[in-house]
């Protein structure tokens, strides 16, 4: 090779980086594949169904009763949210009202898990920034949700609480106390979480203008829930289609401009109080009366000293441990307002003892598809920081 | 005031507005619990989406869900396809089907109308096998590329077929 030859460099070269399936920066088993320019993003190819567990499948083998612990683990960071929404979706099939008490129990719950699902995904974010600090404090009020699920149901993350007609036990004493003691210090401790990253400066410039879609994109990728409030659209089932009750409350459903980080994390921070709003008047305006509803005794387990003592309490406990409800023909669908959007049950009876065909309409699956178009062009930290800032779930964007 | 219910009327505009467009395509409008359900010929599926997204009078522009269907018993519509649409300026709601036989799964893609519908046709492609034409990438996205059949099919148990213990008859079927 002559010393005066050049070597021709290649026109533009583009890096290919794997992030994930498991990264510590994702959240989740996402795994993503990035063709980087320096640190720009050029394109991503999304890879999902790591912890795909066939749930649509399963469930059409399973009484209905024992598909409530499946729907634990779509989103589980919302847990009792999935629960009351299969139950409602069985009510609605069989035709059942469910009493009043039980209504604004289930709304307590769904609003507690609400706050713990916002909790986790605006903390994350605040951590992806690099602010640890406003996640340790804000965790220890998740911790004091969970003591009131353990209290309610006994357990914490996946609660499998509710029946097919009500609720399966009224709050204990012990309960009230401890949902009394979080209503009375939550506002403190989410404020103080407020202060840390609200108008911090490092926190702006990271997140505004970040991961950014318009409202028509928004919609025409089926964002719902907060990711879609935060492009502008106030659509919110609570309000849209209201099912337990939530025609009673006052609140509002909190909306942002631009639908980039910044918005979502605010949209949620706002949503977190309304919720408080809601649980406090639920806990003032609370009615007496059953927890459960008697029109269909074949889905609640009668109390121990019945099951002992009566023909017919005896007969329901058998049907219902060994799967043996009959259901009518039908199809329904129903949404709740989950906590990353709506989530969806479409369930065909044929009249058998399990679905025919059960379909989750699950939010974050349907979102996330918009991931490579939000964060074309920026750079690997904001894909990261958008990628928190969505709320994807693995166990429900897998199913 | 945001209806909760559908109204009669509407439903009734909606039906009238369905069959003067699409006549004997139209195979049958029902009411299920708080759902207008409308049954198509596969043929005008394509048509009659666009047309309940973009004609201003009806507006469904938000595609909600969409599934598939395996009913093995019913001849000549072994298989199906269910799009949930939302119109969320009235807060309305519909539910479009459309049967098809086992040897004919070739369906239209949706992703022309909505993005929202590529990774939701993609899982139903994986799960039954349908071929969307047109679609972008059609791709298993759930189970991994090398699977050799479509799991949700009914022909497929989900139990050992060694066990008895949960048999159709235990099931009430």
């Amino acid at each position: 090779m002559s010393e005066n030859q050049t070597i021709p460099l290649p026109e533009k070269e583009y890096v290919t980086l794997n992030l994930g399936p498991t990264h510590p920066a994702t959240h989740g088993i996402f795994q993503n594949i990035l063709k980087m320019d320096g640190e720009i993003i050029i394109s991503t190819e999304p890879t999902i169904g790591y912890i795909h567990r066939a749930f649509e499948k399963l469930a059409e083998r399973r009484p209905y009763n024992q598909i409530a612990p499946i729907t634990d683990r779509l989103n589980y960071c919302s847990a009792p949210i999935n629960n009351m929404g299969w139950h409602m979706t069985v009510e609605k099939l069989i035709g059942c009202e469910v009493p009043k008490r039980a209504q604004y129990i289930r709304v307590i719950i769904m609003e507690l898990a609400r706050i713990a699902d916002h909790i986790i995904c605006d903390s994350v974010i605040g951590v992806d920034t690099g602010a640890l600090s406003g996640f340790l404090y804000i965790f220890q009020e998740r911790e004091h949700i969970y003591e009131i699920f353990e209290e309610v149901c006994g357990a914490r993350l996946t609660t499998n609480t509710g029946r097919i007609g009500g609720m399966e036990r009224d709050f204990s004493p012990k309960a009230w106390e401890k949902l009394e003691y979080f209503v009375k210090h939550f506002p403190e401790k989410l404020q103080e979480f407020e202060n840390l990253l609200l108008r911090n400066r490092i926190f702006m410039d990271r997140t505004i203008n970040v991961g950014a879609i318009s409202a028509e994109r928004a919609l025409a990728y089926g964002f719902t829930g907060p990711n879609l409030r935060a492009a502008g659209v106030d659509y919110d089932v609570r309000v849209a289609n209201p099912y337990s009750s939530y025609e009673d409350f006052d609140f509002q459903i909190p909306v942002g401009t631009n639908g980039d980080t910044y918005d979502r994390f605010m949209v949620r921070l706002e949503e977190m109080k309304q919720s408080l709003g809601i649980i406090k008047q639920a806990m003032k305006n609370m009615p007496d009366g059953p927890i459960y509803s008697p029109d269909v005794p074949e889905f609640y387990l009668p109390p121990k000293e019945d099951v002992y003592s009566k023909m017919e309490a005896l007969i329901y406990q058998f049907k219902i441990v060994m799967g043996e409800m009959d259901v009518p023909k039908g199809e329904v669908y129903h949404a709740v307002e989950g906590g990353n959007g709506e989530l969806g049950f479409y369930l065909i009876s044929d009249g058998g003892r399990t679905p025919f065909r059960l379909h989750f309409r699950r939010p974050c699956f349907i979102y996330y598809q918009a991931y490579p178009e939000m964060i074309k062009g920026s750079m690997l930290s904001d894909a990261i920081l958008t990628m928190s800032s969505m709320n994807v779930i693995a166990g429900e964007l897998d199913a | 005031m945001i209806a909760t219910q559908p109204h009669i009327e509407w439903m009734e505009a909606v039906t009238a507005r369905l069959q003067a467009e699409f006549g004997g395509n139209i195979l049958s409008i029902e009411q299920s619990y708080d759902f207008p359900v409308v049954v198509i010929a596969k043929q005008s599926l394509m048509d009659v989406l666009s047309f309940l997204k973009n004609d201003p009078d009806m507006g469904f522009t938000f595609l909600t869900t969409l599934c598939g269907l395996h009913v093995p018993g019913y001849e000549g519509g072994e298989f199906g396809m269910m799009y949930q649409l939302q119109n969320m300026q009235q807060n309305r709601r519909l539910r479009i089907k459309t049967y098809m036989p086992e040897s004919d799964l070739d369906v239209p893609t949706a992703t022309n109308l909505w993005p929202a519908a590529n990774w939701m046709e993609r899982q139903e492609y994986d799960f039954f096998g349908f071929n969307f034409i047109g679609h972008p990438d059609l791709r298993r996205i759930l189970n991994m590329d090398e699977m050799n059949y479509h799991p949700l099919r009914k022909q497929y148990p989900l139990e050992d077929l060694g066990k008895h213990d949960k048999d159709d008859a235990k099931f009430g079927r």
